[in-house]
């Protein structure tokens, strides 16, 4: 049996926060019933098409997937333990916003089977929270893991975002502080980054290509805030017990995202729902991102093939674009993406994969940003030392053929 | 066929830039039923992209017209189209070789500007009748009897009669057309004499070969004929000849004295055709080549890379092939530990640097990486020995040198009375010398300075327009050489000198030019993943100094439900940026970097 992980996109949000780039959006009870409709229709076909397939995690994200009332959730669930094997003690996580989510709803997760809960968060300031259009407070953050907890989840995790227009290292420091305190068992710490058709963009894109460059932005933080709250981040959480996994996640011992580090081995994976992206055997196919179109395709799911330029892929009605990974890719997507990871690459897995040795491959490149003492070769893995973690875009774009 | 001698006008039209020359070149052409005025596109001569775009003329151009005349008779037309801008003095005086008259047109708002008088001057050098034209009349600014008045005294020649014309409108272009019967001579040669017919200009096609542009001045030419080029002594067979219709060739007979055409002859090495050049018949040689032109020197030399290294073989073929009928434009290969392989190229001046630099990269499609462009230097070393100095890279050792000269040339400015003060300012701080100035009118100065050519090859044209508010216009011709103190600067990235950024510079200014330059560089230097000092150095002692700091952090944002394609396009993003740079050591320089010693003296 082959290892497989799926993944459920629900766009709906209450409102788009201002930095968000995210396929999401509002809709009405009615729009979100259709759209879970669509959902079981495209889970029932392919669960007939991955029978040679175990899932190993779930991961519903979105979106505000907690936005749906709890029993269509539970109907998704339901729907993909009817048409897929999902071992025993698989990973089940639903992206939750704090203000959405009931007593309740907690409970029927439970029931359903899911066993993670991430919390959106990004900051412990009511103030910032505001400024980046986010629809709750702190203090119904707190509730919200509270709830939780009560209803037994031992593996949460809260999302918390650095770089925001006016923060700086200490006001980022009571932010950890407060996440601190609750003890989740995951931390996802990013930086803001300033996205193209925000409305961030619009207020920030002087500031953000200023920071980029190193100069004094006006809103933003410098690159040596950002630096120092980075530090700051990795500092606090080694000291409170949490493993640095990836760039920017970290974990209790046991707790790291395996849905993630999935997607960083290269993992099969299926995505349902509107937009989403899917790696089956090295291709890699994206849905329709127009909700009408998607709901009336899932209602005639067919098989097809897709017509590239110089080869036909197996495909359905429900795809916007299928694409076979070429061998160069895979050998670059194994580096840029394996190497996220702490642990890094093993020699032996690129072996095992491409059959040939790493040096064959990136001699020059790996003794390069050796000498920049950005990367480490060690017990038979690669690894990004401190400062290539820091850097991480410059050694990963070493990586491309 | 053989046509009457009599009926035949060659000639060319000049003017200072602006005055409206291509513009009646369309009207002549137009109204003599050339083309019909569907095909009629504005400025039909002006047929490279480059020239449509920026409505100057570069290259020369011919054209044979046909012009019925109100004495009943039939003439043809041999228009030669002319450049006006002071770098092309040498088309110029090409056009002029191939002409037995010039029809000199005036703007009737602006009268008599600095390269109407050079123009005019050099018609009169070539022996060509002068027929002066009054253009945009319909202005409402235009003051015809005025700038007759001002043809007369300041020219010296007659213009009571000019025609008074708006080539815009057509208005009075028959005027024109008759006085060119009238007034331009017809030309003369005996068309059995031994062959002697003038290169005037060149180009190549890829499936004739060379193509000569040549005026008969004695003898006939017809294909079969055995052709010899007196210069090169290179041999070929005509294989057609033909005269210019508008935008194209037209094959006839044969080509007799005082006609004006072109003639193919299957010469396949570009080298062997050289404008200015005469062609005579290999089997019976006429005894004397015709004076070629008055040869022109480059007064600007800058260093053209490919931006891809590869595509060096490339350049040197396109060179080669502007050369042809470009003789102006000089090369010679070089090598730059920065840049790699590439040419020392020499130009008359930067509008034709510019221009030549646009017609490599969008007519031959190479990504070019250019360096500041410098004058030529004499050195004279303690052994009593003279170098011409073309690359700075190339200086000798201090220790070496007795003394060093710079170009120094006489400008004119002329500029309404409102600006003197902001342009002898301008003068002055570029080191000019005043030499004179006199009102040609109430409203209207001619400045004259003497001036370093380093000091203006950069933005002089800018500054000036800028400080005149476009008012004033500029002229300038070599003067000579004289001694100055001049020193080498460098610049040294993280320690590492840069040979493609080192320039020649007045002393004087060598710690204000070298502040600048590194505070330029380090804008158009990327930050690295360490620190990199960027100082400017004269004779080895660092006068300047800026860093361009590490870059601390450079994360990927959050990867959303497996997007992979999306991480994948940001690094490959980063990765295509990176092409676009050299390294130089261990620091990558964008090439936009390499000019930047241009773009000094903005602010």
């Amino acid at each position: 049996m082959r290892n497989l992980e799926l993944y459920v996109h629900i766009p709906f949000c209450i409102k788009k926060c201002l930095y968000c780039d995210f396929l999401s959006f509002p809709a009405d009870e009615d729009t979100q019933n259709a759209y879970v409709e669509a959902l079981l229709s495209e889970i029932a076909y392919y669960g007939t098409k991955c029978r040679d397939y175990c899932v190993s995690t779930v991961y519903i994200g979105g979106g505000t997937p907690s936005w749906l009332r709890e029993t269509q959730t539970e109907r998704i669930m339901e729907a993909l333990r009817r048409s897929f094997s999902i071992v025993r003690d698989a990973e089940v996580t639903i992206e939750c916003n704090p203000g959405t989510v009931t007593d309740r709803m907690f409970f029927v997760y439970r029931r359903a089977g899911i066993n993670r809960v991430s919390i959106g968060l990004q900051s412990a300031d009511d103030a910032q929270l505001k400024m980046l259009g986010r629809i709750h407070t702190f203090d119904q953050f707190l509730k919200t893991f509270d709830l939780a907890r009560r209803n037994g989840f031992d593996n949460i995790n809260v999302d918390i975002m650095n770089s925001l227009p006016g923060q700086t290292a200490e006001s980022f420091y009571q932010t950890l502080q407060q996440v601190l305190r609750l003890k989740p068992e995951h931390i996802s710490a990013y930086s803001l980054i300033i996205e193209k058709g925000t409305p961030f963009y619009e207020l920030y894109k002087f500031d953000a290509v200023k920071q980029q460059a190193g100069l004094q932005p006006v809103e933003l933080p410098t690159e040596n805030e950002v630096y120092r709250m980075t530090k700051l981040t990795e500092q606090l959480l080694a000291e409170a017990g949490y493993m640095h996994y990836e760039i920017s996640n970290f974990a209790k011992p046991g707790f790291a995202c395996m849905h993630n580090v999935g997607y960083w081995r290269r993992e099969n994976y299926l995505g349902f729902g509107l937009g989403a992206a899917s790696l089956m055997e090295n291709i890699r196919y994206t849905n329709i991102r127009e909700l009408y179109p998607y709901i009336e395709q899932t209602k005639h799911l067919r098989e097809g093939l897709w017509q590239n330029e110089n080869e036909e892929l197996p495909a359905t009605n429900l795809h916007a674009s299928a694409e076979r990974i070429t061998r160069k890719a895979q050998i670059e997507e194994f580096m840029f993406l394996g190497l996220r990871m702490m642990e890094g690459i093993s020699r032996a897995d690129f072996e095992k994969a491409f059959g040939v040795s790493i040096e064959a491959v990136y001699a020059e490149v790996l003794a390069k940003l050796q000498g920049e003492n950005l990367l480490v070769k060690r017990a038979g893995r690669i690894f990004l030392t401190e400062r290539g973690q820091d850097v991480s875009n410059y050694v990963l774009a070493q990586f491309l053929l | 066929m053989s046509i009457d001698q009599s009926k035949i006008r060659n000639f060319c039209i000049i003017a200072h830039i602006d005055h409206g020359k291509s513009t009646l070149a369309d009207r002549i052409i137009e109204s003599t039923g050339t083309l019909t005025s569907r095909e009629m596109q504005a400025q039909v001569l002006d047929n490279m992209e480059l020239e449509r775009e920026r409505g100057i003329t570069i290259k020369s151009q011919a054209v044979r017209i046909i012009y019925r005349a109100k004495d009943g008779e039939e003439y043809i037309f041999n228009l030669i189209d002319t450049p006006g801008h002071v770098d092309f003095n040498y088309e110029v005086s090409r056009s002029l070789a191939a002409c037995d008259g010039a029809i000199l047109v005036v703007d009737a708002a602006q009268g008599v500007e600095a390269q109407t008088l050079a123009n005019v001057y050099l018609a009169l050098d070539h022996n060509l009748d002068v027929m002066p034209v009054i253009n945009k009349i319909d202005l409402p600014s235009a003051q015809p009897d005025e700038v007759v008045r001002e043809i007369e005294d300041v020219i010296g020649i007659e213009a009571e009669d000019a025609p008074r014309i708006s080539a815009k409108t057509g208005l009075n272009i028959d005027e024109v057309l008759e006085q060119i019967v009238t007034k331009i001579p017809a030309p003369s040669g005996d068309a059995a004499a031994p062959l002697k017919a003038l290169i005037f200009d060149a180009l190549y096609d890829s499936y004739k070969g060379v193509i000569v542009f040549c005026r008969v001045k004695e003898g006939t030419v017809k294909v079969g004929d055995m052709i010899r080029m007196m210069a090169t002594g290179a041999q070929s067979e005509v294989t057609e000849v033909g005269y210019f219709g508008a935008g194209q060739f037209i094959p006839c007979d044969e080509l007799s004295a005082g006609m004006v055409g072109y003639l193919c002859a299957s010469i396949k090495n570009v080298r062997d055709t050289r404008v200015g050049d005469t062609v005579t018949n290999a089997a019976r040689p006429c005894e004397e080549p015709l004076p070629g032109y008055k040869k022109v020197n480059p007064m600007v030399y800058c260093g053209m890379y490919p931006a891809d290294s590869a595509k060096y073989p490339d350049l040197r073929d396109a060179l080669e092939k502007l050369q042809i009928n470009d003789a102006s434009l000089h090369y010679e290969p070089e090598t730059s530990l920065a840049l790699g392989f590439g040419f020392r190229c020499g130009f008359l001046g930067l509008l034709h640097l510019e221009i030549i630099q646009e017609r490599l990269e969008r007519e031959f499609g190479l990504d070019l990486v250019t360096t500041a462009p410098g004058v030529i230097y004499k050195v004279h070393k303690t052994n009593g020995e003279m170098i011409e100095l073309t690359n700075p890279s190339n200086l000798p050792d201090p220790s070496e040198i007795e003394y060093m000269e710079e170009p120094v040339v006489a400008a004119e400015i002329m500029v309404t009375s409102d600006y003197v003060g902001a342009i002898m300012t301008l003068c002055q701080e570029r080191r000019g010398v005043y030499i004179s100035m006199e009102y040609l009118e109430e409203t209207r100065a001619l400045i004259k300075y003497d001036l370093p050519l380093n000091e203006i090859i950069y933005d002089f044209f800018d500054a000036l327009k800028s400080r005149s508010r476009g008012y004033a216009s500029f002229d300038y011709e070599l003067k000579g050489y004289e001694r100055s103190e001049l020193v080498k600067l460098d610049i040294l990235i993280n320690r590492e000198q840069v040979d493609a950024l080192s320039f020649i510079v007045f002393k004087d200014s060598a710690y204000e030019r070298g502040r600048r330059m590194c505070e330029r560089l380090k804008e158009e230097i990327p930050r690295h993943l360490f620190e990199i000092p960027i100082q400017a150095a004269v004779g080895g002692k660092v006068i300047a100094r800026e860093t361009v700091k590490a870059m601390r952090k450079d994360v990927l944002a959050k990867c959303y439900g497996g997007d992979i394609s999306r991480k994948r396009k940001l690094l490959e993003k980063q990765k295509e940026g990176k092409k676009r740079m050299r390294q130089v050591g261990n620091v990558e320089i964008p090439q936009e970097a390499f000019m930047s010693v241009l773009k000094l003296d903005e602010d």
